[in-house]
């Protein structure tokens, strides 16, 4: 299995084909306590950069992009009525969604954990 | 998923900083740009610094905001002439809210102003209108009255249940003040105003300090155990909960007072004589009711609605809109204040919200959503 991110503070874990998606313990931090995540329908077939999710702080709304393109397997129930499970556990338990991906050379394009700590790092 | 922060930045491009900016860094204050400054939105979260200031105290800067002096001959017909306040039912030392209207009665800010011992008026006016508020008064008032604008001030606001005995330790003698009442203090050599007073429901104190001395008196009160520093996060969302309209999202210069369910700011005198901004046209919104009304909603489920969603009739037809809204931490669900058709104002009424193509459901509720817990005279 290997994890992915993007430059707009998603990551995707793959095993295989099947991918699950979530935002970066370093974007949970910014947006401060959740407080609701809309996730998306199982059969909602995404492209990479689609608007997949919505995770709402006290404060804002922001969008959720699919770092890959592929079907949506399912969405994370337990955000329903654990939303704060992203500020606890974002990068684990605070998953939003799983597809799975229709073309796995998106990923090159990915950042891996320690390119993405380094850009982080310069934010 | 983008993490740009949506801030109210005004007109002025040039960020300021005000006299607690490296006091707010170094506590790990997160800034922002807001009304025209950097100022702090959070510390360690606004869910728990709004809890905390619900159950102990918490210590604002709110310096942005606008503190001007007036005085002179004629001064009080002069601000009866531009407000519906009763400047005769002003008694020195108690704070009064008021409305700066427009010629058509839509609202130019919303305000605080007390007559001092010494004659002077103290007003208290929003960090982003001010330089328009300065603007008008210097148009409208004649030469004769003075207007100071107290640039050298800083302004704090402590508020919370234990406000009181933090504060007491610190300058004793604010234990004596009421909601509503304010005095004259000196701390370590410096003239404090201090005004029993704020805007998060809570009891609570608003301190004018000047800016040599405010670095010393945040550090004062934060060393007592009940105090924590707390963002403009939180503030917003415990003015939201205590039904405290916001100036530029829930009131405008669209909006009068009586759409703004601002009734009480209309004072009997007033009233009756007229002589102020927009008296024909409030008066028949007061008589005849006014088309839209700013109701409090309680949203169905767990998404919040925020400023800009739209209310619509049974066809989805836009006839209102939110202009605040939120998760509450108190109350645990989202809320918000929206201008809503007079028919459906009355609590209990069901609205259909739509933000970003998503149906939303809610109940007008009576307001606060979170009872005002001020220490009035008698209690």
């Amino acid at each position: 299995m290997s994890r992915y991110y993007t430059e707009d503070h998603e990551w995707v874990e793959v095993d295989g084909d099947i991918g699950t998606v979530g935002i970066s313990d370093y974007a949970q931090g910014q947006l401060g306590d959740i407080v609701f995540v809309e996730t998306p329908d199982e059969g909602k077939e995404v492209a990479k950069g689609d608007e997949a999710a919505v995770v709402e702080s006290v404060k804002a709304a922001s969008d959720v992009y699919s770092p890959v393109s592929g079907t949506v397997i399912e969405g994370n129930p337990a955000l329903a009525d654990t939303p704060e499970l992203v500020n606890e556990d974002a990068e684990g338990e605070g998953w939003f969604f799983k597809l799975t991906l229709s073309d796995t050379s998106e990923l090159e394009g990915l950042m891996n954990e320690s390119a993405y700590a380094d850009f982080v790092s310069k934010l | 998923m983008s993490l740009d922060v949506q801030t109210d930045t005004d007109s002025e491009p040039e960020i300021l900083t005000l006299p607690l900016d490296a006091w707010h860094r170094a506590r790990g204050g997160r800034m922002v740009p807001f009304a025209g400054y950097e100022m702090p939105v959070q510390y360690e979260g606004i869910m728990a610094e709004h809890l905390w200031v619900r159950e102990n105290a918490g210590l604002f800067d709110v310096s942005h905001m606008g503190q001007l002096t007036f005085s002179g001959e004629g001064l009080d017909a002069a601000l009866e002439a531009l407000m519906p306040v009763d400047m005769a039912a002003a008694k020195p030392g108690h704070p009064v809210y008021s409305l700066l209207l427009a010629e058509n009665g839509g609202i130019l800010d919303d305000l605080m102003l007390t007559r001092l011992e010494s004659g002077d008026i103290y007003m208290v006016v929003n960090g982003a209108c001010k330089w328009d508020d300065i603007g008008h008064f210097r148009e409208h008032l004649a030469d004769e009255i003075t207007l100071n604008h107290m640039e050298e001030h800083a302004l704090l606001a402590l508020q919370g249940p234990k406000a009181v005995t933090a504060l007491s330790r610190v300058i004793p003698g604010v234990e004596a003040l009421v909601f509503m009442q304010g005095a004259a203090f000196a701390w370590e050599g410096h003239e404090l105003w201090i005004s029993r007073s704020g805007y998060t429901g809570e009891d609570g104190f608003e301190i004018s300090v000047p800016a040599a001395g405010v670095e010393a008196l945040a550090d004062a009160l934060t060393a007592q155990d009940e105090v924590k520093p707390i963002g403009l996060g939180a503030r917003d969302s415990l003015r939201l909960e205590a039904d405290l309209p916001l100036y530029g999202h829930d009131l405008d210069e669209e909006t009068t007072p009586v759409s703004a369910a601002l009734g009480f700011a209309l004072k009997k005198r007033r009233r009756e004589e007229g002589g102020f901004p927009g008296y024909d046209r409030i008066m028949a919104e007061r008589e005849n009711g006014p088309i839209l009304k700013r109701v409090g909603l309680i949203v169905e489920g767990r998404q919040p609605v925020r400023e800009g969603a739209l209310v619509v009739d049974a066809e989805g037809s836009e006839v209102g809109k939110v202009t605040s809204g939120g998760f509450a931490p108190t109350v645990q669900k989202p809320i918000a204040m929206a201008y809503v058709p007079a028919a459906s104002a009355t609590p209990g009424s069901r609205i259909t919200l739509t933000q970003r193509g998503k149906i939303h459901h809610a109940e007008v509720v009576p307001m606060p959503f979170v009872p005002h817990r001020y220490v009035r005279k008698g209690a």
